[in-house]
């Protein structure tokens, strides 16, 4: 059997396709394990989905293959909250408010704030607190 | 020992040993206090933070017919137009107009005078409003243009308190989350926020003010300004450790500089969600060696640095003058503090890896020749303490 991967999506939905069981047949049809981090898909408006994808390398590839007869847009790297490196003055005000370790110092001696985008589930706590605006959500 | 004007000569002939506060302390204790007394000539100190008590002075020149601004706005922040006609100052924590502030809590407070300067000092092009009453020499009564900061005559930023010499911290006692200029503070002591830079920050590494005094020059947002006076709210007359660190707010220092020459990623606005918003700042200030006592003292490390921890719910607010406990800043830094036997996690508003970057950087220079020390033309009071307002019932 293949390796279980898990890959990490931002779904855009344009206002006509928002009606549709999309995340269902990925479940049903494709055998994927879905983790939705955050989703905003309202009838008659556009949509966004950030989610977490797990099975093998061709049935997630099957899976957005479906995802795309529907014209909705599959972001790979743009994930629904971005960082800003150049408005991040590294202060580490963040990294208490970030419940996984996204946000984090590991050189004590730069202070750096460092992040690892693998561990955010977008939960827009440093969204909220970064006085800088370095954070931001797509939704 | 060795004279100002000793120094000055070897940073002129581009001789000058010059190491940031963050280096001196193991240099220090590899080199022997007497020798490196002798090989040192600046020890270079910064801090980057929110300072509240920031603004500029900006000076419009006269439009055709002239003005006599009696209200104005920039970008719809109010400015200050109590003064000669086209002279305004703007206040760094002044909120938009028409911002619904803590209507409904807790306001998000995205734009202010802060972020004005920034905006100023990035080349962005920004409205003017400017109303007025008429007069015979001023007849103008109404003007809405656009300026950069090239297109003004001066842009100089005074700031009656920066560069605190030390902070609170900041913590939350209460059952309900607080919004404060110490950032958002979880309810039962959930986290805790400082705010200084420091073993690195300019009056722990001078603290009885021995060479900044009023005249020192200093690197303010990325410009040469100096100290014009004893900050707003300076109380070095305050309770100190044994080696002399103060263990609460005690001394501040008033500067200024020319913002044409500043750089914006070291003048910054912020918002304080549920509080309001204010203006980062980056501070470099050298310390002349003068002598081993001066040189020592720049050795301070952040554990031997103390901070009081106060609640933001009740103590503060209401004046008690009661602390928690007092930490140190290596505690602190660690992310963690220990207060009764609970954990606590810390965070910091003030950055030390910008003031780490802007000590490098006033380092360089004066490596290079390109920025001079002075001595002070006056020092700063020693045992001044900070007085309350009194809520009096009669004149």
């Amino acid at each position: 059997m293949s390796e279980m991967i898990t890959k990490k999506l931002m779904l855009y939905f344009p206002k006509c396709e928002c009606e549709k069981p999309i995340i269902y047949h990925l479940v049903k049809d494709y055998d994927l394990v879905v983790n939705v981090f955050r989703a905003k898909v309202t009838p008659e408006e556009e949509g966004f989905l950030v989610l977490d994808v797990t099975g093998t390398e061709a049935q997630i590839q099957r899976g957005i293959d479906f995802v795309k007869t529907f014209n909705v847009t599959v972001n790979f790297s743009g994930k629904g909250v971005t960082r800003d490196e150049t408005k991040c003055t590294h202060c580490g005000y963040c990294v208490p408010y970030c419940p996984t370790g996204a946000l984090n110092i590991l050189d004590g001696q730069t202070r750096q704030v460092v992040y690892d985008e693998s561990k955010c589930i977008e939960c827009l706590a440093c969204v909220r607190v970064c006085p800088y605006g370095a954070c931001t959500a797509a939704f | 020992m060795k004279t100002y004007e000793q120094i000055s000569d070897r940073i002129e002939s581009g001789k000058a040993v010059v190491l940031t506060a963050d280096e001196i302390a193991d240099y220090v204790d590899k080199k022997g206090l007497q020798a490196a007394a002798k090989e040192v000539d600046v020890v270079t100190t910064a801090t980057f933070g929110p300072m509240c008590s920031s603004g500029c002075f900006l000076n419009f020149g006269h439009s055709k017919p002239k003005i006599r601004m009696s209200e104005a706005w920039i970008q719809d922040v109010l400015v200050y137009t109590g003064i000669a006609a086209v002279d305004v100052y703007l206040g760094a924590t002044q909120l938009r107009h028409g911002d619904p502030a803590n209507m409904y809590p807790p306001g998000e407070f995205r734009y202010g005078g802060g972020h004005v300067m920034e905006d100023l000092i990035a080349g962005k092009s920004l409205q003017l409003f400017a109303l007025s009453y008429g007069t015979d020499c001023y007849p103008l009564r109404e003007l809405r243009t656009y300026f950069t900061i090239q297109d003004l005559n001066q842009a100089i930023m005074v700031n009656p308190r920066n560069c605190y010499q030390n902070y609170n911290v900041a913590i939350n006692n209460s059952d309900r989350t607080i919004y404060t200029y110490m950032g958002r503070l979880e309810p039962n002591q959930k986290n805790a926020n400082y705010c200084s830079a420091g073993q690195l920050s300019p009056l722990l590494n001078d603290p009885t003010y021995e060479t900044i005094g009023i005249g020192t020059r200093v690197w303010l947002g990325g410009a040469q300004g100096h100290v014009y006076a004893e900050g707003t709210q300076h109380a070095g007359g305050c309770e100190r450790t044994p080696g002399g660190v103060p263990v609460e707010g005690a001394g501040t220092l008033a500067l200024t500089a020319d913002m044409k020459q500043m750089k914006q990623e070291f003048v910054r606005g912020v918002s304080f969600p549920g509080y309001g918003v204010s203006l980062a700042l980056g501070v470099g200030i050298p310390i002349p060696i003068l002598n081993e006592d001066i040189l020592k003292r720049t050795c301070v490390r952040d554990r031997d640095i103390l901070a009081p921890v106060i609640d933001y719910s009740s103590d503060y607010p209401q004046k008690t003058g009661n602390i928690i406990c007092q930490v140190n800043y290596e505690q602190l830094r660690s992310g963690e503090i220990q207060i009764n036997g609970k954990k606590v996690q810390v965070g910091s508003l003030s950055s030390y890896y910008k003031a780490l970057e802007i000590a490098n950087l006033l380092a360089d220079e004066i490596r290079r020749g390109d920025f001079q020390i002075t001595k002070p033309i006056a020092a700063l009071p020693k045992d001044k303490t900070m007085k309350p307002l009194i809520k009096r019932k009669q004149k």
